[in-house]
């Protein structure tokens, strides 16, 4: 004989449904309040260098008059990872990257102005340069590019057609060539000579830090904010400024779609004046005002270029790092076939 | 009334399995996959070739096959002897190391990275050093697939009928003899496939491997990294092809592996 089983999951649904109303309003009691706090919500996305920086600069923000009241949600990761996120739909309110080509991919997508390079800063909010970074009291005495390719000297940089980082450490090098007055030949037979010294090309900057603080290598090439950085958290290292490098600098920009440009505009505007100048260079970042950059003592080598110098990222992008066909692809390339076993 | 009720929905119940299934298996499958597809022809059938035959390409992709097919073959023995000793052995801890073989399955791919660098690399306290060189790939494979080819074997071997063994050896049979004519061929369908979802792992890992294995261009870069590297330098129809390619690659070890495995189960005569 069939019973119904009636009551019984009568019960168990009303227990359900009884449940679910209590639980989901905690949940949504739970749940940020979003823009209903006084100067709304402002959404960062920022290459994965400056986090621990934005940390301190967000609660000086908060603490001024403009800042009062702006909760912030922050995305860090691979600069030109998160461009291509941003580029895809991610929402972004203010972004940063560490090299200007993941700004013009958001350019190319409509979503920061074309003019975004024209104020007082040229688009920039920080400086800083390519470094050395080696073992703790430079056993092997590394000074220069030239002592970098000696015969008992294993380099970390991390691989270029992965990491923006690597790019700059890349065009230190080939610019510090031509300024001590060798030829574009000589220069890239310099990377040639780098790039063969390589110990570990690891996908991303601080898995390269990763590598030579696990003892891999005898220099890293990175940049300077990041080695202080690291050298702040107490790492056995020391970090050597060679005489001739190149200046990075990391651009800026508030998104055309921002769902809180007033705020947005606001937090950049901080970011670039002295107060927030003087807390990035605390931070190890250079500043781009002259005035609070001289107030710290950041080493300063006998040559630094720019990137514009050597003909501007477009152009160096293109020529140097298309894969498959750029000169750096080619140099890997004519390694790899000597060094590969088939 | 309700009986009536639940009369008519039966035969939608009984359809509403199968499109689930097929729904939830093309969203979270077939959709994605067929995305790559597209996206890997977006530039016509040329630049996929390519892509798909560039010298570095080519170079990792071929490290990638050999390093997996190693782990897969290496780790199906290795999978089988820990089995066997959680299996048929009885020792203090080891319920402990039962639950530590899934760790590799826990871990985030980059802290295993980071783990394997720190033991096995220039800061070794064991003083092993595979550190940037293709040795260190295999061992950080070895280290995430092990779960595999563990778990695959394990439920079959606790389920082997001990009866025929003994009567194996009752006959004469030594313990090779049991090994390779009586057990061997009742785990064998397990432990294929196991190798398989090892295999299907390691190709496209990607957290732990980048790491310890240097990720230098041609010797030690592996085709996760590669295709890494082609979406970070904007040409993402270059890295859905080489991908498609290494879905393919899956597809083709992983079907092999499911014919073995038939002419097994076709011939066993349990």
């Amino acid at each position: 004989m069939k019973h119904s089983p009636a009551p019984r999951t009568h019960l168990k649904w009303r227990l359900l449904a009884a449940g679910i109303l209590p639980v989901s309003l905690v949940l949504g009691a739970l749940l940020p309040a979003s823009a209903s706090a006084a100067g709304g919500t402002v959404s960062l996305v920022a290459y994965s260098t400056p986090k621990p920086a934005y940390a301190a600069l967000i609660k000086a923000f908060n603490a001024t008059k403009a800042g009062a009241g702006v909760t912030f949600s922050q995305s860090f990761g691979a600069s030109g990872s998160q461009a291509t996120a941003v580029a895809s739909g991610l929402p972004a309110d203010v972004v940063n990257f560490s090299l200007t080509p993941d700004m013009d991919k958001l350019v190319k997508a409509g979503i920061v102005s074309s003019s975004w390079d024209k104020g007082p800063t040229a688009g920039m909010v920080t400086n800083s340069i390519v470094s050395f970074v080696v073992r703790k009291g430079n056993p092997k005495k590394i000074k220069t590019w030239a002592d970098l390719v000696k015969s008992n000297v294993k380099i970390i940089t991390p691989n270029p057609f992965s990491s923006g980082s690597a790019k700059w450490n890349l065009m230190a090098a080939y610019g510090a060539q031509l300024s001590l007055g060798k030829s574009k030949a000589q220069a890239t037979a310099y990377l040639t000579q780098l790039l063969s010294h390589t110990a570990a090309q690891p996908s991303s900057a601080s898995n390269a830090l990763q590598t030579f603080l696990g003892g891999e290598g005898d220099v890293l090439l990175a940049y300077e904010d990041d080695a202080l950085y690291a050298q702040r958290q107490g790492e056995p290292i020391t970090i050597i400024t060679p005489p001739q490098t190149i200046l990075i600098q990391n651009p800026i920009a508030v998104t055309t779609n921002s769902s809180n440009a007033s705020s947005a505009k606001a937090f950049v505007a901080y970011l670039l004046s002295p107060a927030g100048q003087k807390l990035w260079g605390q931070q190890g970042y250079r500043p781009v005002l002259p005035k609070v950059a001289a107030q710290f003592k950041f080493p300063t080598p006998k040559k630094v270029f720019t990137i514009a110098s050597l003909g501007g990222w477009t152009k160096v992008n293109t020529a140097f790092f298309t894969p498959s066909t750029g000169i750096v692809a080619k140099i890997e390339q004519g390694l790899g076939v000597s060094t590969a076993s088939g | 009334m309700r009986r009536s009720l639940r009369g008519a929905l039966r035969p939608a119940a009984k359809a509403t399995g199968p499109t689930l299934i097929v729904t939830y298996l093309s969203l979270l499958v077939l959709l994605p996959i067929a995305a790559i597809l597209s996206k890997s022809f977006e530039n016509g059938l040329g630049s996929f070739w390519t892509a798909v035959t560039q010298p570095e390409a080519r170079a990792a992709l071929k490290l990638t096959l050999i390093c997996s097919l190693l782990v897969a073959a290496f780790n199906s023995v290795a999978g089988l002897v820990i089995a066997w000793v959680l299996v048929r052995d009885d020792f203090p801890g080891k319920r402990v190391v039962s639950a530590v073989i899934d760790l590799p399955f826990a871990l985030p791919t980059i802290v295993a990275g980071l783990t394997l660098l720190s033991l096995y690399g220039p800061n070794s306290p064991f003083g092993i050093n595979v550190a940037d060189a293709r040795i260190g790939i295999v061992f950080a494979l070895a280290f995430v697939t092990l779960p595999f080819s563990v778990r695959s074997v394990q439920p079959v071997l606790a389920e082997l009928d001990r009866e025929t063994e003994d009567a194996a050896a009752s006959l004469g049979a030594s313990s090779s003899v049991v090994l390779r004519r009586v057990i061997l061929p009742s785990v064998a369908p397990a432990m294929l496939a196991g190798a398989g979802l090892a295999f299907a792992r390691a190709i496209g890992e990607f957290g732990s491997v980048v790491l310890i294995s240097g990720n230098l261009p041609f010797k030690t870069e592996v085709a996760s990294s590669w295709i890494y590297s082609l979406s970070q330098s904007d040409q993402l129809s270059a890295a859905a092809a080489v991908s498609t390619v290494l879905i393919l690659i899956a597809l083709i070890v992983l079907g092999a592996i499911g014919i073995v495995r038939r002419r097994f189960n076709v011939g066993e005569a349990v």
